[in-house]
């Protein structure tokens, strides 16, 4: 089987952008992936698109097709699908593409992710988003996706004695990082008093505990080991893809406060990867709200279960221990759900590659990256690396 | 947020709380399902309807403040992890209290309620809240 390199990103900046449709985001950040991997469009082999929301927001359905048209590339008659997982459809993409060209069947394809949030107004949104979580079980009694992460957040903080400052950090991380990122939703630095004392959203969680609703697109070109070596191109190796799905409602967990998706995909790409945790220079996890962060610090492995505090106190900014989130996050950064998968390799990439600008962490050698889909139903996890 | 038909075949367990008993295994699933996780083929046709009292305790709750189009006259409300009797966590909300007597571990048993509506002229909503158990 293949290799699989990435040898190009491209991105859309990711914010509130009133002015610009899903269609021109979603081609801006391929067509710049394409440029950056010297390719032509005629050499890809797939597209695979990853949307959350779409049909739902937008009412469009069949994005694949809608984007690789509007790219001007019908004519190239190439195979596109969309990937849905909800909040992980990006890395679900992402890895149905490695694994199309482990397949042999072609040896370039293009990802995509993106979504438009900012269509439609707050409330409405918050409706629309639900669709994440069991809609019969959860929606239907007032649950709503933050309130399902601050069940979770306060029965952690209750077991583990937790106080909220801990979670407030992951926040003041991400933005930080997305001060030094041009293309992030939020470009402010907060501190932990502002994070602490924002707006209530789900008690306990607060407006600085969540992530944004965002525009936002992101691409990346796939090509397999054959394709390399025949050109010459240095890229960045996909190490190790895993997806795990475990139950659907938050209540059929038997932890409130533990995604065993997330365990097991971060146990196979390391193994997959031949690496240890020891081995990984930054990660970009999926804290769509800040509790999620230091769950998925736990699963993937990085601390015990109810001590993130204790990694996050050792550092998580850009020079510390394990930079978490250099992109600026979920939080910061931004998050349309079906482009944030596909976002977090495109930082990756950029990291292993040195082109990180102001926001380069020294000798990154290996990068994981992690998304969750809705309260953890699903997690996808990816190790990069260059060689 | 919900069709007719929707609610109209869910009222078994929205309005008394209609469960499964694996009869493989004498676990009970509210939610109702079909197979059970345990079980798997051994559970197919196995898996009859049981009724849930509806008592439990809280495992974690929360209090909302954002909240869909349908619920914003509820505002704030809290939303609970309900551990029942039976076994099976439900999630629901917690009613007819003082916010600051909602604590982990309080005992609350099962209210028959007024969920949502489909806006002015649409379907009315009803199922299962919870009260604190004196």
């Amino acid at each position: 089987m293949s290799n699989v390199y990435i040898i190009g990103a491209g991105e859309a900046k990711y914010g509130e952008l009133w002015d610009r449709s899903l269609r021109e985001i979603a081609v801006e950040a391929g067509l710049k992936a394409v440029e950056s991997a010297g390719i032509r469009t005629k050499d890809l082999g797939a597209i695979y698109m990853g949307n959350s929301l779409g049909g739902d927001i937008s009412m469009q359905e069949h994005l694949s097709a809608l984007m690789s048209d509007h790219a001007g590339i019908a004519s190239e008659y190439v195979p596109s699908i969309r990937v849905e997982t909800s909040t992980a459809s990006g890395a679900s993409a992402f890895r149905e593409a490695c694994l199309g060209i482990r397949s042999g069947e072609f040896d370039i394809a293009m990802v995509g992710g993106a979504e438009k949030m900012t269509e439609l107004y707050g409330n409405e949104m918050i409706d629309i988003t639900s669709s994440i979580i069991d809609r019969e079980w959860e929606a239907f009694t007032g649950a709503t996706p933050a309130a399902l992460a601050a069940l979770s957040a306060r029965r952690y903080m209750s077991d583990f004695n937790v106080q909220k400052d801990v979670l407030a950090q992951i926040s003041v991380n991400d933005h930080a990082n997305a001060s030094l990122n041009e293309n992030a939703h939020f470009r402010n630095r907060i501190t932990i008093d502002q994070a602490l004392g924002a707006t209530p959203i789900a008690e306990p969680l607060n407006l600085m505990d969540c992530a944004p609703l965002s525009d936002g697109a992101s691409s990346l070109i796939l090509a397999s080991e054959k394709y390399v070596r025949e050109h010459g191109v240095e890229g960045v190796r996909v190490m190790g893809s895993a997806m795990s799905q475990g139950a659907f409602a938050l209540h059929s967990r038997e932890s409130l406060y533990t995604v065993e998706p997330t365990r097991i995909a971060s146990e196979k790409a390391l193994k997959q990867a031949g690496l240890s945790l020891k081995d990984i220079s930054m990660v970009e996890i999926h804290d769509s709200y800040s509790i999620y962060g230091l769950m998925a610090l736990e699963d993937l492995g990085f601390a015990k279960k109810g001590k993130a505090r204790e990694l996050i106190e050792n550092g998580i900014g850009l020079t510390g221990n394990l930079p978490v989130n250099p992109s600026g996050g979920l939080k910061a950064k931004g998050f349309p759900y079906g482009a944030s998968g596909v976002g977090q390799i495109v930082e990756a990439y950029y990291q292993l590659k040195n082109k990180a600008g102001k926001r380069q962490i020294k000798d990154v050698k290996y990068a994981m990256t992690h998304s969750q889909a809705g309260s953890g139903a699903a997690s996808v996890v990816h190790i990069l690396g260059v060689e | 947020m919900g069709e007719l038909s929707r609610m109209w075949r869910e009222m078994p367990s929205r309005y008394r709380m209609e469960g499964r008993r694996c009869e493989n295994c004498k676990r009970v699933y509210f939610p109702p399902r079909d197979i059970c996780p345990v079980c798997h083929r051994e559970s197919i046709g196995r898996m009859t309807p049981v009724d849930i009292a509806g008592n439990g305790e809280i495992v974690s709750y929360t209090i909302v403040h954002e909240t869909p189009p349908a619920f914003i006259r509820q505002k704030p409300y809290v939303l609970a992890i309900i551990l029942l009797e039976e076994g099976p966590m439900i999630t629901g909300q917690v009613v007819d209290c003082e916010l600051e007597d909602v604590k982990i571990g309080k005992k609350v048993r099962s209210v028959f309620r007024r969920i949502s509506e489909d806006g002015k002229s649409g379907v009315i909503h009803y199922g299962y809240k919870f009260v604190l158990d004196k």
